[in-house]
């Protein structure tokens, strides 16, 4: 992993101690609201429903035992016994006190981990694969790239006041786990035909209000102008992107509205000026990073046998294991979507043990997907019934990653103030449906996601079965898409129709799982189906 | 009736206008009429609430204030997923008047 060095510590503990500053100012009533709001939002913290909200970043979703402890100890501390992890790898609280935010935040610092750049219009958080540096399929680790463009984004000035928010993601194999070409900046780890490593571009994607899949702009940037073009990106952004409309500010309307060729020219005559000002960081920099993220000290001659006699176990390496790059080894995913449960959400116990799990079984590693779980990237395959065992008995054992169970689901209108239909009810009736019916294991692969609002957090858009919440004159409504996927075949689900009342919703996505069951083909997931057989089959089922 | 709701300084809880102070329980709100923006403006010079707004509201037949929107009957009691962090007031049917 990743320390800060003295640098980092130091722009990290002085931004501390400004917030402490900042705060003791507002409190006084020597900064009005509309003073303080855009400082405490560049700190990440927000004014929610019922308290407020700080959003933490983890970088790349990647977390030490210590910092997992500490996100812990935080949710004890400060807020109300819980965290929430998000779908962009972060993790939020829901009762955070002003007055005690600038020692939380110092709390924050002690561990390497700041809430910088979480809100306003800036770069976000570096999202990533849940798997880097343990799954066999990526020709390198895309953690190294993601680190150098957070230091690059971190206090960049001359991108801390974009037209819009902007989010970019960073992959290096072909199987697409980060919902990549659904950022702003979608970054493909590549080699080229000289076995060179360099970045595939894809510019313009999002999910929101207007969901556009991005464009590939460049197949092959060489590695020693990552940033450089990266640069170039956001500066064609920067100066033309809207600022007259918020609903039309983010990069994808730019994009679309160029048009891809000529957005792209005007990325690569700034990309050649760029290559002049010897903007790019010394690839030793580069080499620096990478040493954090070798590979743990991995066992050799390890047995790739388990004992498979524990039924309970057994569908949980089923379902919630994947192959390592190193023999005796897996990645073990922790699902935080218990039947019934609220996504995403962990107590300060379940974190503790996930915690510890990682420091005894995993390298002193976890990670946050933005599926909204916590991957283990190395456990000896020989501790898995261990970690199993451990799981269970805490309320983490679900067997259901990427089943119609693993629902991603925003917070909703239970706790967020731009939200217009809560999210989590209907994300715990479905669970409770599909598991008191039994037919969750028949399904197979079905990724359901829900958003309370049109702003997507919920990745609704990229749902094999998608879920809109709506305010139709003061009451939830909740509207059902088809046919999305943030994987490879990226693709934008489309509306059935009216939309359905809480029970209803839940009804309707039963009828289109249905739909699937009687017409699929050997092999075939609901999303293959859905695209063979069309959605008129399944309206035809939803609306009778 | 015109009610008023915002949110404490320090602490971020939802609080409501009972006519002199805020209070956290909605059963204390009081109808603010005419003087709601007035009364907002003031309060919140006072740094006595954070980004307070007038909201449309009615009395049940017990007395209750309810919030005609959805989003400020959450606001009044909490998250309708975590019973154990809402507000206990006085009324044993709270919770049943949020959705």
């Amino acid at each position: 992993m990743y320390r800060y060095d003295h640098y980092d510590q130091a722009m990290v503990d002085s931004r501390v101690e400004e917030f402490r500053d900042q705060t003791r100012r507002r409190l006084e009533g020597k900064l009005s609201e509309d003073q303080f709001k855009p400082l405490r939002l560049q700190n990440g913290l927000y004014l929610q429903l019922h308290a407020y909200m700080l959003r933490v970043a983890i970088p790349y979703g990647t977390l030490s035992g210590a910092q997992m402890h500490a996100l812990a100890d935080i949710a004890g501390k400060y807020d109300r016994g819980y965290g929430h992890f998000t779908t962009r790898q972060n993790i939020q609280y829901n009762w955070i006190k002003l007055e005690e935010a600038p020692d939380l935040l110092a709390d924050l610092a002690r561990v390497e981990m700041h809430a910088i750049q979480t809100s306003g219009n800036c770069i976000r958080n570096i999202s990533s694969d849940q798997y880097a540096g343990a799954i066999a399929d990526e020709i390198i680790d895309p953690r190294p790239y993601a680190e150098l463009l957070r230091q690059w984004s971190s206090f960049h000035p001359e991108f801390l006041a974009l037209p819009r928010k902007f989010k970019i993601a960073v992959i290096a194999s072909q199987t697409d786990r980060a919902a990549m070409k659904l950022h702003d900046i979608g970054i493909r780890m590549v080699r080229n035909d000289a076995g060179e490593i360099g970045a595939a571009f894809y510019v313009g994607g999002g999910m929101g209000r207007t969901p556009m899949i991005a464009p590939c702009i460049r197949e092959f940037v060489p590695v020693d102008q990552l940033i450089t073009y990266s640069e170039a990106c956001l500066r064609v952004y920067n100066r033309y992107g809207r600022r007259d409309n918020k609903y039309k500010a983010r990069i994808k309307i730019l994009v679309h509205e160029l048009g891809r060729e000529e957005y792209t020219r005007q990325v690569e005559e700034e990309f050649a000026h760029l290559l002049t000002q010897g903007i790019e960081p010394p690839l030793a920099e580069l080499k620096r990073i990478a040493t954090f993220f070798a590979d743990p000290p991995f066992e050799t001659g390890l047995a790739d046998d388990v004992d498979r006699s524990d039924p309970g176990f057994a569908l949980w390496l089923d379902r919630n294991t994947l192959p390592h790059k190193q023999p005796g080894y897996a990645i073990a995913v922790i699902s935080l979507k218990p039947v019934g449960g609220i996504p995403g959400d962990a107590s300060v116990e379940q974190m503790h043990l996930m915690a510890d799990l990682a420091t005894r079984y995993s390298f002193d590693e976890c990670r946050v997907t933005h599926a909204q779980n916590i991957v283990l990237p190395h456990v000896r395959k020989a501790d898995l019934f261990a970690i199993w065992q451990q799981l269970e008995a805490a309320g983490l054992g679900a067997a259901n990653l990427d089943t119609v169970e693993d629902i991603i689901a925003c917070p909703g209108l239970d706790y967020c103030s731009l939200a217009n239909a809560r999210s989590i009810p209907v994300a715990q009736k479905i669970s409770r449906r599909f598991a008191d019916t039994g037919k969750t294991a028949e399904l197979g692969e079905l990724k359901l996601k829900i958003s309370g609002c049109i702003n997507a957090c919920g990745h609704h858009h990229a749902g094999h079965i998608g879920i809109l919440g709506v305010d139709r004159k003061g009451t939830e409504n909740y509207q059902l898409l088809l046919g999305g996927s943030e994987g490879d075949d990226t693709s934008l689900g489309k509306i059935t129709g009216p939309g359905f009342d809480e029970d209803g919703i839940v009804d309707a996505v039963e009828r289109a799982t249905d739909v699937y069951l009687a017409r699929r083909q050997e092999g075939e997931r609901f999303l293959d189906t859905y695209r063979r057989v069309g959605i008129d089959a399944f309206k035809e089922a939803i609306y009778g | 009736m015109k009610i008023l709701t915002g949110n404490d300084l320090k602490s971020g809880a939802v609080t409501w206008w009972t006519g002199y102070d805020w209070s956290i329980h909605v059963e204390d709100a009081v109808d603010a009429g005419d003087e709601a923006d007035a009364i907002a403006a003031r309060e919140e010079g006072a740094r006595r609430v954070n980004a307070p707004y007038a909201i449309d509201a009615e009395r049940d037949a017990n007395g209750g204030v309810r919030p005609a929107h959805i989003k400020d009957r959450i606001r009044a009691l909490g998250p309708t997923v975590r019973p154990d962090l809402t507000l206990k007031p006085a009324d044993p049917e709270a919770g049943n008047w949020v959705i």
